[in-house]
C-alpha cells in the first residue's frame, strides 16, 4: 500500500485554457443570470445554498450555545422552537436536497455521460429561479418572526395553534420543491437520452446511477409534499378540518402524507453522497470498484424500498400496530442495499493502492460515519426500542451521522475532487487534509455524546434539561465549535485557491471518467468532439498514482 | 423532429432524440401530477373508509347531471385533442387550429358548467364552515371539503391547459408546426388527456357513491 | 412520434366506447350492488383511462421505456394508498380485551401488595 507524497514533477500548468465556460458566453452578470449552461447553473446553486447553510448553521450554533447549561437561560422556549425549525427547514430543503444534485450533479452529469448539456437547459435555469423564489419566502418567514412548528409541521399545532409564519414557510418549500422536481426530471431524461456513443448503462459511472435514483425520488415524492403543505396551509388559514379531530379529521393523515415524502427525501439526502464516494474510492485506491453491478442495483433498490418505510417515523403516533409491524419489517429490508454498498466500498479499498488525499479522507470518513448512522437506524426500526428512543437525542444523533457525517462529508469530498475541474485550480492539499481530519473529529465530538443523551432519555427539541445531562451537552457544543472551524477552513482556502492556487491540468488525479478528458475548466460545450466509450468504468491501475498532481 | 423554423437544440444529436426526450419529459411531469392529485385522493380514500355513511349521504347532494355532462364534455375534448395532434401529424395547420379551438371551446364549456354547479352548491350551503347545510352528519363537511379541493385543483389544471392550448393554437396559426415538427402539440395533448383522466376518476368518486334509492 | 397516422374512424370508435362506458358508469350507480358499487365504478373508470392512455395518448405504439414511465406514477400512487390503508383498515383490530394488567395475569404490577389487610 503506497502513501502519496506531495506533488511529484508532473505537468506544470502555467495558463488557463483559451476558452472555458467561465469566459465563453460572456462575463457580465446577465450572462450568468440568463445562462443555460449547466456548469454555470451548478455554480449559481453553490452560491445560493451557501447562504442558506450559513443561516441554518448560525441557528444551530445558537441552539448549542443554549444547551451548554441546563436551564433555558439564553433564549425562551418559543425562540428555541423557532431556532430548530429554521435549522431544519433551511438545512433540509435549501441546503442538503439541492447540494450534491444541483451543484455537483448539474456540473458533472452531462460531462460524465459525454453530453453537451442537460436535456432541458432552460428548465434547468427555471429550477434555480424557483429555488431562489422559494428561498425568498423562507427568508421572509425567518426574518419576520420565524416558524416554531419544527421542520415537520405536525398537525394540529401547525394548523390550529401556531401563530408563526408557517404558511409563508410552506409556500417557500412548495416553490423550491417544484424546482427540485424539475431538476430530477431533467436528470432522468438526460441520463436516458443523452449518453454518448458506447456509454451503455453498464458503463455509466456510479455517480450517475446514484443521481438517477435520487432523481426518481425527487420526481415521485416531492409532489406529495407539495399537496401536503397546501392542505396544511388551507387548514391553517380556513380551519377546513382535514386534520382536525373535532371536525372528523385525523392528524395522523398529515403524518402519513408528510412522511411519504420525507422518508424518501432522506434518501435524496444520502444517495448523491454515496455516488461521490463511489467515484473517489476507486480513484484514490487505484482499483476498479468491487461489484459495480451490485452498487448500481443497490442505488435503485434504495430509491424504491425507501418509499415503503415511512411509517417508522410514526410508531408512537397511534398508527395501527399492524401497520407499524409492516413498516418495521420493511425498514430492516431497506438497510440491506446500503450495507451492500458499504461492503463494496470496503472491498474496493482492500489491496488497493491508497493515497490519503483529501477526497479519499472524506470518503473514508463517510464510510465510517454513515455506517454508524445506518446501524443506529436499525435500532430505531425495531418498534420496541423505538418506543424509548423516539423523540430523543438518539434520533437527532442518528440522522446527523447520516446527513452531516455522510452527505455533507461526501459533498465536501466531491467539491474537492471536482474543484480542479470546476475552477482550473488546485486547492492546498495539506490544508485540505487538515480540514477533513478536523471535521471528522469535530463531528464525532458533537454527535456521539448525543447518542448517549438519547439513550439516557433526553428529549429532542427542548431548550432546558435536567442537570445530569450537562456533561454530554457541553461535549457536544465543544465539538460543534470545532466542526464550525472545520467548515470555515475550506471556505477560506478554496476561495484563496481561485486566485492563488496552482493551475490544474485536465486530469490531476489521473481519474477515469469522461469529465477528465476535457480541459480544466472545461469549454462551454464540454467536448470539442463527442467522446466515444469502449470500455467499462474505473479501469484504474496503481502505476499512474505517482503521476497525481496535488496543490 | 426539427424544421427550419425550429432548429435542433444543441444538446441533442438528432430530431428524433429531441422529440423522444420531450415525450419522456412530459410523461415524467405527468407522473408528478399523479402524485400531486394523489395526496387528495389519499385523503378521500382515508375518510371514505372511516366515514362511509357520511360520505354516501354527502355525495347525494352533488349535482350528478352537471357531473355527467362534464364528463361527456371532457371525454369529447380528448377526442378533439387527439384529432388536433393527428392533423399536425398530417401537416394540416388549419385543421390543427380548428381542432384545438374546438378543444378549448369544450374546455370552456366544462368550466362554465362547473361554475354553474359551484353556484348551485353554494346556494345549497355545501361550503364547509359554520354555515354548512344543516341536517348532514359532521363528517359530510369532510366530503365537501374534498369535493371543493379536488374539483378546484382540477379546474385550475383545466384553466392552465386552456392557456397552454391557446398558445399552441396561436403558434399553429403562425405556421410553426409541420408534419416534421409538431412536438408542442403532441405533448400539450398529453397534458390535456391527463386532465381528462383525473376527471374520469373524480366523477364516480364524487358523484356516484350512493345514487340508488 | 408515430410513423403511421391513425385514421379518424379509430379515434371516433374510441370516443364512442368512452361514451358507452360513461353511460355504464352512471347506469350501474343507479342500482344497489352492495359492496360492488365501488369496484364496478372504479373498474369502468380504469377502462376509460386505459383507452385514453393507449389510444389518445398513443402509448400503444410507443417503446417499452415509455410504458415504464407511464406505469410508474400509478404504481407509486398505489404504494401510497395501500400502505396508508394498512393503518386505517387495522386500527380497530386490536381486541378490546388486550389489556395488559395484573388482573389478566399478564405481569404483576410493581408495588402491589399480595394480601391487603383491608
Amino acid at each position: 500500500m503506497n502513501v502519496s507524497v506531495l506533488p511529484g514533477p508532473a505537468a506544470v500548468v502555467r495558463e488557463r485554457p483559451a476558452k472555458t465556460y467561465l469566459t465563453e458566453g460572456g462575463r457580465t452578470l446577465s450572462s450568468w443570470l440568463l445562462t443555460t449552461d449547466h456548469k454555470r447553473i451548478g455554480l449559481l446553486y453553490l452560491y445560493s445554498i451557501l447562504l442558506f447553510f450559513t443561516i441554518a448553521a448560525l441557528a444551530a450554533a445558537m441552539m448549542r450555545l443554549e444547551l451548554i447549561t441546563p436551564p433555558g437561560d439564553m433564549v425562551t422556549s418559543q425562540t428555541y422552537n423557532k431556532l430548530f425549525t429554521i435549522h431544519g427547514t433551511l438545512m433540509v430543503w435549501f441546503f442538503l436536497i439541492p447540494s450534491i444534485p444541483a451543484v455537483l450533479g448539474n456540473f458533472v452529469i452531462p460531462m460524465m455521460i459525454g453530453a453537451r448539456d442537460v436535456a432541458f437547459p432552460k428548465l434547468n435555469l427555471l429550477s434555480w429561479y424557483l429555488f431562489n423564489l422559494g428561498g425568498l419566502f423562507a427568508l421572509y418567514a425567518v426574518t419576520f418572526g420565524g416558524v416554531d412548528t419544527g421542520w415537520t409541521f405536525y398537525t394540529p399545532y401547525s394548523t390550529s395553534f401556531t401563530n408563526s409564519h408557517v404558511v409563508t414557510m410552506a409556500a417557500g418549500v412548495f416553490i423550491a420543491g417544484f424546482g427540485s422536481i424539475l431538476t430530477g426530471l431533467n436528470f432522468i431524461i438526460t441520463i436516458h437520452k443523452l449518453r454518448t456513443t458506447g456509454m451503455t448503462w453498464s458503463r455509466l459511472p456510479l455517480f450517475i446511477w446514484s443521481l438517477y435514483a435520487t432523481s426518481v425520488i425527487l420526481v415521485l415524492a416531492t409532489p406529495v409534499l407539495a399537496i401536503t403543505l397546501a392542505l396544511m396551509s388551507l387548514e391553517h388559514i380556513w380551519g377546513v378540518g382535514i386534520f382536525d379531530p373535532s371536525l372528523g379529521g385525523d392528524p395522523i393523515l398529515f403524518q402519513h402524507l408528510f412522511w411519504f415524502y420525507s422518508h424518501p427525501a432522506v434518501y435524496i439526502m444520502i444517495l448523491p453522497g454515496m455516488g461521490v464516494v463511489s467515484e473517489t474510492i476507486p480513484c484514490f485506491a487505484r482499483k476498479p470498484i468491487f461489484g459495480y453491478h451490485f452498487v448500481a442495483a443497490a442505488s435503485i433498490a434504495i430509491a424504491v424500498l425507501g418509499f415503503l418505510v415511512w411509517g417508522h417515523h410514526m410508531f408512537v403516533s397511534s398508527q395501527s400496530i399492524y401497520a407499524g409491524i409492516i413498516f418495521s419489517l420493511l425498514s430492516f429490508l431497506v438497510s440491506v442495499p446500503s450495507a451492500i454498498k458499504v461492503f463494496n466500498w470496503t472491498m474496493t479499498l482492500y489491496r488497493g493502492s491508497i493515497s490519503f488525499s483529501t477526497p479519499m479522507l472524506y470518503a473514508l470518513g463517510f464510510i465510517g460515519l454513515f455506517t454508524v448512522g445506518g446501524l443506529t437506524g436499525l435500532f430505531l426500526a425495531a418498534i420496541g426500542l423505538d418506543v424509548h428512543l423516539t423523540d430523543t437525542y438518539f434520533v437527532v444523533a442518528h440522522f446527523h451521522y447520516i446527513m452531516v457525517g455522510g452527505m455533507v462529508t461526501a459533498f465536501m469530498g466531491g467539491l474537492h475532487y471536482w474543484w480542479p475541474k470546476i475552477t482550473g485550480r488546485l486547492y492546498p492539499e495539506r490544508l485540505g487534509q487538515l480540514a477533513a481530519l478536523t471535521m471528522y473529529l469535530g463531528f464525532n465530538l458533537t454527535f456521539f455524546p448525543q447518542f448517549i443523551l438519547g439513550y439516557l432519555g433526553m428529549p429532542r427539541r427542548y431548550h432546558a434539561y435536567p442537570p445530569e445531562f450537562q456533561i454530554y451537552n457541553v461535549l457536544s457544543t465543544a465539538g460543534a465549535s470545532i466542526l464550525g472551524a472545520a467548515y470555515l477552513l475550506p471556505l477560506i482556502y478554496l476561495l484563496w485557491s481561485l486566485k492563488h492556487g496552482k493551475r490544474a491540468p485536465a486530469n490531476p488525479w489521473k481519474a477515469t471518467g469522461l469529465e477528465w478528458q476535457t480541459t480544466s475548466p472545461p469549454p462551454k460545450h464540454n467536448f470539442d468532439t463527442p467522446p466515444i466509450v469502449d470500455s467499462p468504468p474505473y479501469q484504474y491501475s496503481p502505476e499512474a498514482q505517482e503521476e497525481m498532481v496535488h496543490g | 423532429m426539427a424544421s427550419a423554423l425550429h432548429p435542433l437544440e444543441e444538446q441533442f444529436d438528432d430530431p428524433v432524440q429531441q422529440h423522444e426526450a420531450a415525450t419522456l419529459g412530459m410523461w415524467t411531469f405527468l407522473a408528478t401530477e399523479i402524485l400531486f392529485f394523489g395526496g387528495l385522493f389519499l385523503g378521500y380514500i382515508t375518510y371514505r373508509t372511516i366515514y362511509p355513511d357520511a360520505f354516501a349521504e354527502a355525495s347525494r347532494h352533488t349535482l350528478v347531471l352537471f357531473g355527467t355532462l362534464n364528463t361527456a364534455i371532457l371525454l369529447t375534448s380528448s377526442l378533439t385533442m387527439a384529432l388536433a395532434v393527428r392533423a399536425a401529424q398530417e401537416g394540416k395547420p388549419k385543421s390543427v387550429v380548428r381542432f384545438l379551438l374546438l378543444t378549448i371551446l369544450l374546455g370552456l364549456c366544462f368550466l362554465a358548467v362547473k361554475g354553474l354547479e359551484y353556484h348551485e352548491d353554494i346556494q345549497e350551503h355545501l361550503w364547509p364552515g359554520p354555515h354548512f347545510k344543516a341536517g348532514l352528519p359532521v363528517q359530510a363537511q369532510m366530503f365537501w371539503f374534498l369535493y371543493w379541493a379536488m374539483t378546484g385543483l382540477h379546474a385550475i389544471h383545466v384553466t392552465v391547459g386552456l392557456g397552454l392550448l391557446s398558445v399552441i393554437a396561436w403558434l399553429a396559426h403562425r405556421g410553426l408546426f409541420s408534419s416534421a415538427y409538431f412536438t408542442p402539440v403532441d405533448i400539450s395533448g398529453l397534458y390535456w388527456h391527463f386532465v381528462d383522466i383525473v376527471w374520469i376518476f373524480l366523477y364516480p368518486l364524487l358523484y356516484l357513491i350512493h345514487r340508488y334509492s | 412520434m408515430s410513423a403511421t397516422v391513425v385514421p379518424v374512424k379509430s379515434y371516433l370508435r374510441i370516443w364512442l366506447m368512452l361514451m358507452l362506458l360513461l353511460l355504464l358508469t352512471w347506469g350501474a350507480a343507479q342500482f344497489n350492488l352492495g359492496k360492488f358499487n365501488l369496484p364496478a365504478a372504479l373498474t369502468i373508470a380504469v377502462l376509460k383511462m386505459v383507452l385514453v392512455v393507449l389510444f389518445f395518448m398513443h402509448v400503444r405504439s410507443q417503446k417499452g421505456l415509455l410504458r415504464v414511465f407511464v406505469i410508474a406514477g400509478f404504481v407509486w400512487l398505489l404504494i401510497m394508498i395501500d400502505l396508508t390503508l394498512t393503518d386505517y383498515l387495522t386500527r380497530r383490530s386490536v381486541p378490546e380485551n388486550a389489556v395488559w394488567t395484573w388482573e389478566h395475569g399478564a405481569w404483576p404490577a410493581p408495588e402491589q401488595k399480595k394480601h391487603d389487610p383491608r
